[in-house]
């Protein structure tokens, strides 16, 4: 390509164009062999009975049987409060955090990523030490003080809205930071013209503010909604013993052995369907609005103050944040130190044991740690280049098609990931790529089961930045990828990161797919952790959660220094 | 594959003769290969391997002890782990097994019948260590030498002693059944482990499956793994087992924690866990260093010892302070019923239990 270069600009132009469109459309060819291939199996599994003849007997069974039917009905109750109790946390505290002078903000910022990188079975097991009903740590606290009788609690995480709760806590950061990034990118001139024509600060946030975060907040409420409706490892640590499925453990319960792939399948399908209308609403509630808040011309957003009301949004957030970090940690780390973890950390019970137990003994720590984080760098990097490209291409219409692209991308985030999981073991097990026993099977799930979130927060930062500057680059000669990388992606460098990081976090809390797809050789850190829990070792789980809480913390504020990413500190 | 193919009746034979001695006393043994002693030679081949990759359900840090005891005789040969539910190892090995991976090289699963099941596969070798072939009772070793009696224990009542006074603790499976043990029970999974799936074929045979009935309408606390319920008990966060392990209500006890076993007035289930090698191994002279040592009166007696198992060698003491083997009434194993019942099993508690 060089040697032709060398020609006139005009040459190098139209050599750059002709290169762009075949490296899209290969993109959305390897996004098609990512979705398409294991959904396919998934249809023929579920319109199929064991002998491969057509049949619907398999989603008869789904609504006759109570056995099925309950769990649905308990997960789509389970998403919807989820959703709710995520935005009505997550957007007030994205909006102090980005756009008042609430002190300790940025530490406020920082600690909910910590609840982000927590996964949520991490979560789980820590709520289970604080308020399993009898030996949870505030029940106990709670006799205590009150003096109730040995048999009286407080709080049963074993419940339904145990359950609730937990995957709030550890959901609501996927609102909390698509609004806080929308915020911080709403330009101030905006509501500076608000405020020159006389409307007051309240009148400002409801008609310009609020609005302008509005698809943010949107698209956090779709991804808490779908985040709570496939959660997994929560309900199985929570539902099961209390003797309650969701669809997505009842399904799980469907590979034991011997296992009912069809059901499963049929299973699967009522997910997404309701994936597929909630998207076709978003689209009707946003479609026809414009939201390029970044244009040419640009300025710092402005601060709201709260007076004496600071430290009073200060405490707030301190409270809600004690749920997803500061007592789980308390509880890992006081559960990581005694022999008995409902027992408090004393002189007599301390012990290092736990701690070489799960070093020096168990002999598949270090096989999950360095898979976990060659699959974690792997699958963020190829995940964010790959939703980089396709939510171009979808913002800016530029292939035929590019719905279905939109919507290829959007569509794994209804399919529970054990489920992809399933689809992906009959992809790559027989036929012309065997990658089952491969970390590379496991990379294919992450980056797929990744896409959704990823694109839809590339998605909006897109529909933020107006094509105008792209329009510049190239009137002045760029190609599409150049100006793409020169113009676009440095405008969108805050998003880029968030997108790998949010991947990488994602691949760390993944659970669900890499059960189906582990191997002993290709064992990830979560499955690990989840057989940990089904053997009851919770003082080991607490040690490989804090130890997850610091490697992951340190991938993320490495990745947010690179220079590489063109660290800037924008004035 | 080699040799001729086993019919299922052959395996049914087999595995019957793992239980009862009487049940296959007219039948001629011939089948299992010479016992197989520990040589220089399969040390320097398994050294040479590096590693033994063992499938087991036994409680993780049991395990693992196992795994070093084993490292520090040979140094070199490392043992990786793999601990899960016997029916999940049954799933897994299947999945990987219908794969043609094969990382497996031994197994040890607390459902006796998922070794007569892979041994119907013709997934087994025939490896006879020597303390096996010299040592154990025929009612613990496989008639071809595939597979024998690694562990015994039971399946028990159990109840935290700082929840519950002595002479109120139950005495029976009768009594879980009672008002006031309502929210009080904790109780493991048959799909998941093999442990729980053995004894609730023995007590819906023995007892009917009006108890589990009764059972499930007790709000019971329900975990997985059947070493769940000794560590629910320690922590305080039930009073009583319904089903659990009886080698962690002894490590708990001896470590000071407030648990004491109860073995109930009905009987209580035998769970026999068999060791087994398979053909395809990647490693298989490790594998036969590690089968032959885990045999051992030496690896038996620390099993005991250290582990709260029971064991089929004759030259282990029973550890004093424990109820030994001979004065527990027992129900009756038989790996041949579970083998033909585990799926009925599985879906009729799923419909009892919700889960």
């Amino acid at each position: 390509m060089t040697t032709l270069a060398t020609g006139a600009p005009v040459e190098r132009r139209r050599l750059g164009i002709d290169i762009s469109m075949p490296v899209l459309l290969l993109f959305a060819a390897i996004l098609c062999l990512l979705i398409v291939l294991p959904l396919s199996w998934l249809f023929y599994y579920a319109f199929t009975d064991k002998a491969g003849a057509f049949t619907v007997a398999n989603f008869h069974r789904l609504v006759t049987d109570a056995a099925y039917f309950d769990p649905l009905l308990t997960t789509f109750a389970l998403a919807i409060l989820s959703a709710v109790i995520c935005c009505a946390v997550a957007a007030p505290m994205g909006w102090l955090v980005a756009r008042t002078d609430m002190p300790l903000r940025r530490a406020v910022r920082l600690l909910v990523t910590a609840s982000f990188v927590t996964p949520p079975f991490i979560g789980a097991i820590a709520w289970e030490l604080l308020a399993a009903p009898n030996s949870g740590l505030l029940n106990q606290l709670f006799r205590d003080l009150t003096g109730a009788d040995a048999g009286s609690h407080l709080l049963n995480i074993y419940s339904f809205s145990g359950l609730v709760f937990v995957i709030s806590c550890y959901t609501f950061p996927y609102v909390f930071v698509l609004v806080a990034n929308a915020l911080d990118r709403t330009p101030g001139d905006l509501e500076d013209a608000s405020a020159i024509l006389g409307a007051g600060t309240w009148t400002t946030a409801r008609w310009v503010t609020i609005p302008l975060a509005l698809p943010a907040l949107v698209a956090g409420a779709l991804v808490a909604f779908l985040e709570a409706m496939t959660q997994f490892g929560t309900p199985a640590i929570l539902a099961m013993p209390a003797g309650f499925h969701t669809m997505t453990t009842k399904i799980w319960s469907l590979f034991e052995f011997p296992p009912k792939p069809e059901l499963a399948a049929a299973a699967s399908l009522p997910l997404l369907l309701l994936t597929v209308i909630l998207l076709r609403a978003q689209h009707m509630v946003l479609g026809r609005r414009s939201y390029a808040v970044v244009g040419g011309k640009n300025s710092e957003p402005r601060l709201v103050p709260l007076g004496a009301y600071k430290w009073l949004a200060l405490l707030a957030s301190l409270l809600v944040l004690m749920c997803p970090v500061f007592l789980p940690y308390f509880a890992l780390l006081n559960a990581s130190f005694t022999k008995i973890a409902s027992h408090l950390v004393s002189a007599d019970n301390f012990t290092l044991k736990n701690v070489q137990f799960v070093f020096n003994e168990l002999s598949e720590t270090s096989v999950a740690i360095k898979n976990t984080f060659v699959l974690g760098i792997l699958s963020a990097t190829a995940g964010t280049i790959l939703a980089v490209v396709i939510a171009y291409v979808t913002d800016r219409k530029l292939v035929p098609g590019y719905r279905v692209l939109g919507f290829l991308a959007s569509a794994p985030i209804a399919i529970p990931g054990i489920v992809l999981g399933v689809g992906l073991f009959f992809s790559y097990t027989k036929g012309p790529i065997v990658l089952y026993g491969t970390i590379w099977i496991l990379l294919i799930a992450f980056v797929t089961l990744a896409m959704p979130a990823a694109y839809q927060q590339l998605q909006s930062a897109f529909r933020s930045v107006h094509p105008e500057l792209e329009d510049a680059s190239r009137i002045l000669g760029a190609t599409r990828l150049r100006a793409l990388r020169q113009i676009t992606a440095p405008l969108l460098r805050t998003s880029v990161i968030a997108t790998w990081c949010f991947i990488f976090v994602g691949v760390v809390r993944e659970l669900s797919a890499a059960i189906m797809l582990f191997t002993s050789q290709t064992k990830v850190l979560s499955v690990l952790i989840y057989d940990l829990n089904e053997s009851g070792d919770l003082n080991a789980i607490a040690v490989l959660g804090v130890f997850m809480l610091l490697v992951t913390s340190a991938v993320v504020i490495v990745a947010n220094n690179l220079p590489a990413f063109g660290v800037r500190r924008s004035s | 594959m080699h040799g001729p193919r086993m019919s299922r009746r052959d395996v049914l034979i087999g595995s019957s003769a793992l239980v009862a001695g009487a049940a296959f006393s007219t039948r001629v043994l011939s089948a299992a290969p010479p016992a197989s002693a520990v040589t220089p030679d399969l040390i320097a081949a398994a050294k040479k391997e590096g590693k033994v990759v063992w499938y087991t359900s036994i409680d993780l840090k049991v395990s693992q002890e196992i795994a070093q005891r084993f490292e520090a005789k040979y140094p070199g040969v490392k043992v990786q782990v793999e601990r899960t539910g016997a029916e999940r190892i049954l799933q897994r090995i299947g999945q990987e097994y219908q794969s043609n991976i094969h990382a497996v090289d031994v197994v040890n699963s607390s459902d006796a019948s998922h070794l007569a099941y892979w041994k119907e596969q013709g997934w087994l070798a025939p490896y006879v260590p020597e303390d096996v072939a010299k040592f154990f009772p025929p009612e613990h070793k496989d008639a071809d030498g595939m597979y024998a009696s690694f562990r015994i224990f039971l399946c028990i009542i159990a109840y935290n002693t700082s929840l519950v006074k002595m002479e109120q603790a139950p005495k029976s499976f009768a009594d879980l059944l009672k008002p006031e043990w309502k929210g009080k029970i904790v109780k493991a999974h048959p799909g998941y482990s093999g442990t729980i799936l053995t004894a609730t074929f023995q007590m819906a045979r023995d007892l009917g499956w009006g108890y589990f009935e009764k059972l499930a309408q007790q709000n019971v606390l329900q975990v997985q793994s059947a070493s769940v319920p000794p560590k629910k008990l320690a922590l305080g966060e039930r009073a009583v087992q319904a089903d659990g392990v009886e080698y962690l209500i002894f490590k708990e006890k001896e470590s000071g924690q407030p648990v004491e076993p109860v073995y109930a007035s009905e009987g209580t289930p035998l769970i026999v866990g068999p060791n087994g090698i398979f053909k395809a191994a990647p490693n298989p002279n490790a594998a036969r260093l590690f089968e032959s040592y885990c045999f051992t009166a030496e690896c038996q007696q620390v099993n005991i010892d250290t582990g709260g198992l029971r064991s089929a060698h004759p030259h282990t003491k029973e550890k004093a302070g424990r109820m030994p083997l001979k004065d527990i009434k027992l129900m009756k194993d038989d790996p041949v019923g579970v083998l033909k019942s585990a799926e009925a099993i599985k879906a009729h508690y799923v419909k009892l239990f919700h889960v």
